[in-house]
């Protein structure tokens, strides 16, 4: 568990140093966000209508931004072969840093969304909605991108071909996501959307430290 | 005679020895002309049935025919990529050279077949729906479906080192794998426009019977080709990945 959490610790430690990389991922995200009105009109009813939707793939993108940073850089250094031969579980290592990235990459969408929210003219009940579907999809997406992560290590063009991996595995959330703060704009019930994406965290908490980890361990062979 | 052969005399067929891209090179050559004789006999068959036997649909005329073409490629594009995650799976916890092979071979026909479906489907939906695309959710998650074929074919052509390739897309394809029912069902629930599946286990299959036959047939012709093909590609990959071996040199076919 201290491994864990010195991992978690250091990561962030590293992200505090350099400072820019981290905001110009939350910066992409107002920015994506802010575009759409320019590109579709001010209409309100329109874009309150396609305000979910455009807030999740921003977040989708944006998380995609940072995810190349989660091992790329302990792999040039080397440190991440050092990682894997230290007597501490890879997966825990590998977790630790799939906390950081969330942390750093995700925590701050969900403070953001909201802000973003009202420009699109969503009412309180929808941001709080929007706020815990993010609240819970944003680990989903730091998970999963993980394995992506991973398995592009050092590869030529790693960049692209991370988001042709991983961006088909992120449509589950993007569809409950999304679908919630829809279903209660239009006054439906959204417990059930908060259920199942509630339950891909489950399934990806349990599963994907592992499989990222096995990932890993290939790119480091 | 060597322990070897001993040892292979006890089966008809020792499947441990034909793991060996050696061993599998030379029968996997014997097996393609057999395989594309079926696909030939299945494909005509199947034609004459579907073109000449099969009646004109009530509802939608002529037009239905494309089904024959439309719903095996679809079928293989999914069952495909459920035996490429299975050979790829086999080659990740066996370490095993030529199932990592058999899932390279098969790869680019899975996402042929789901481009193939999704054509004819584009054709078939343009006079039945009145459009070529709706967001429908059989039609999105075979999208999604194709792009997870690209994304493996991706991800194993950017990596230089075959047995790391290996690994690494076996890895995808297995996570492919477990979220292609969570895709489906989150698409399906997502949005429902398109017609009720017209074959299942279950319920008497609602067409007539000549249909369903013209439709098997193709199937079947379909799976012939697959693994024809497949056998083809897994041989040229394994001139390719095990050039430097001297059986590979003294082949008839590499030394002319």
């Amino acid at each position: 568990m201290s491994a864990l959490l010195a991992m978690i610790h250091r990561d962030l430690l590293l992200v505090m140093r350099r400072k820019s990389e981290v905001l110009t991922a939350l910066f992409f995200f107002v920015v994506v966000t802010s575009l759409f009105p320019l590109g579709i009109g001010a209409d309100t009813a329109l874009l309150r209508k396609i305000a979910p939707g455009v807030l999740w793939v921003a977040a989708l993108l944006s998380t995609l931004l940072g995810l190349q940073r989660m091992f790329a850089a302990d792999y040039q250094d080397g440190s991440l072969e050092q990682l894997a031969l230290s007597p501490q579980p890879m997966v825990l290592l590998v977790t630790g840093k799939i906390i950081a990235h969330w942390m750093v990459c995700g925590l701050p969408l969900v403070l953001l969304a909201p802000v973003i929210g009202i420009q699109f003219g969503l009412d309180v009940s929808s941001l709080t909605v929007l706020m815990a579907t993010l609240l819970l999809g944003t680990p989903v997406l730091s998970l999963v991108g993980s394995i992506g992560a991973a398995l592009t290590l050092g590869v030529r063009g790693g960049s692209v071909l991370l988001s042709l991996l991983i961006l088909p595995l992120y449509i589950p959330v993007l569809i409950f996501g999304a679908g919630a703060v829809y279903a209660n704009s239009v006054g439906l019930d959204a417990t059930g959307h908060f259920s199942l994406l509630g339950a891909l965290l489950i399934l990806a908490l349990a599963f994907i430290p592992w499989v990222s980890s096995a990932a890993v361990k290939i790119a480091i062979e | 005679m060597s322990q070897v052969n001993n040892f292979s005399n006890h089966r008809l067929v020792n499947w441990f020895q034909l793991s060996s891209p050696s061993a599998f090179y030379p029968v996997a050559g014997k097996l393609i002309p057999f395989f594309w004789a079926l696909t030939f006999l299945f494909g005509a068959a199947g034609l004459w049935v579907s073109f000449f036997v099969a009646p004109v649909d009530a509802v939608q005329g002529q037009g239905y025919r494309i089904i024959f073409i439309h719903v095996p490629a679809s079928w293989m594009s999914m069952f495909i990529y459920l035996v490429m995650a299975a050979w790829a799976g086999l080659g990740l916890i066996l370490n095993a050279r030529l199932s990592a092979m058999m899932a390279q071979a098969l790869a680019p026909i899975g996402a042929w077949m789901a481009f193939l479906s999704l054509w004819t489907g584009a054709f078939w939906g343009k006079p039945m729906w009145g459009a070529w695309w709706v967001w429908d959710a059989r039609l999105t998650s075979e999208l999604i479906l194709l792009f997870l074929y690209l994304g493996f074919i991706a991800l194993r052509a950017s990596i230089d080192d075959p047995r790391r390739a290996d690994k690494a897309s076996a890895i995808l394809a297995l996570v492919g794998v477990v979220n292609v029912p969570i895709i489906y069902f989150s698409v399906k629930w997502w949005n429902t426009l398109h017609q009720g599946a017209s074959v299942s286990l279950t319920k008497a299959p609602a067409m007539a019977q000549t249909m369903l036959l013209g439709m098997l047939l193709m199937a079947l012709c379909f799976w012939m080709y697959t693994i024809a093909v497949t056998l083809m590609r897994v041989r040229a990959i394994i001139l390719e990945r095990e050039a430097h071996t001297d059986w590979v040199r003294q082949l008839i076919e590499v030394r002319n």
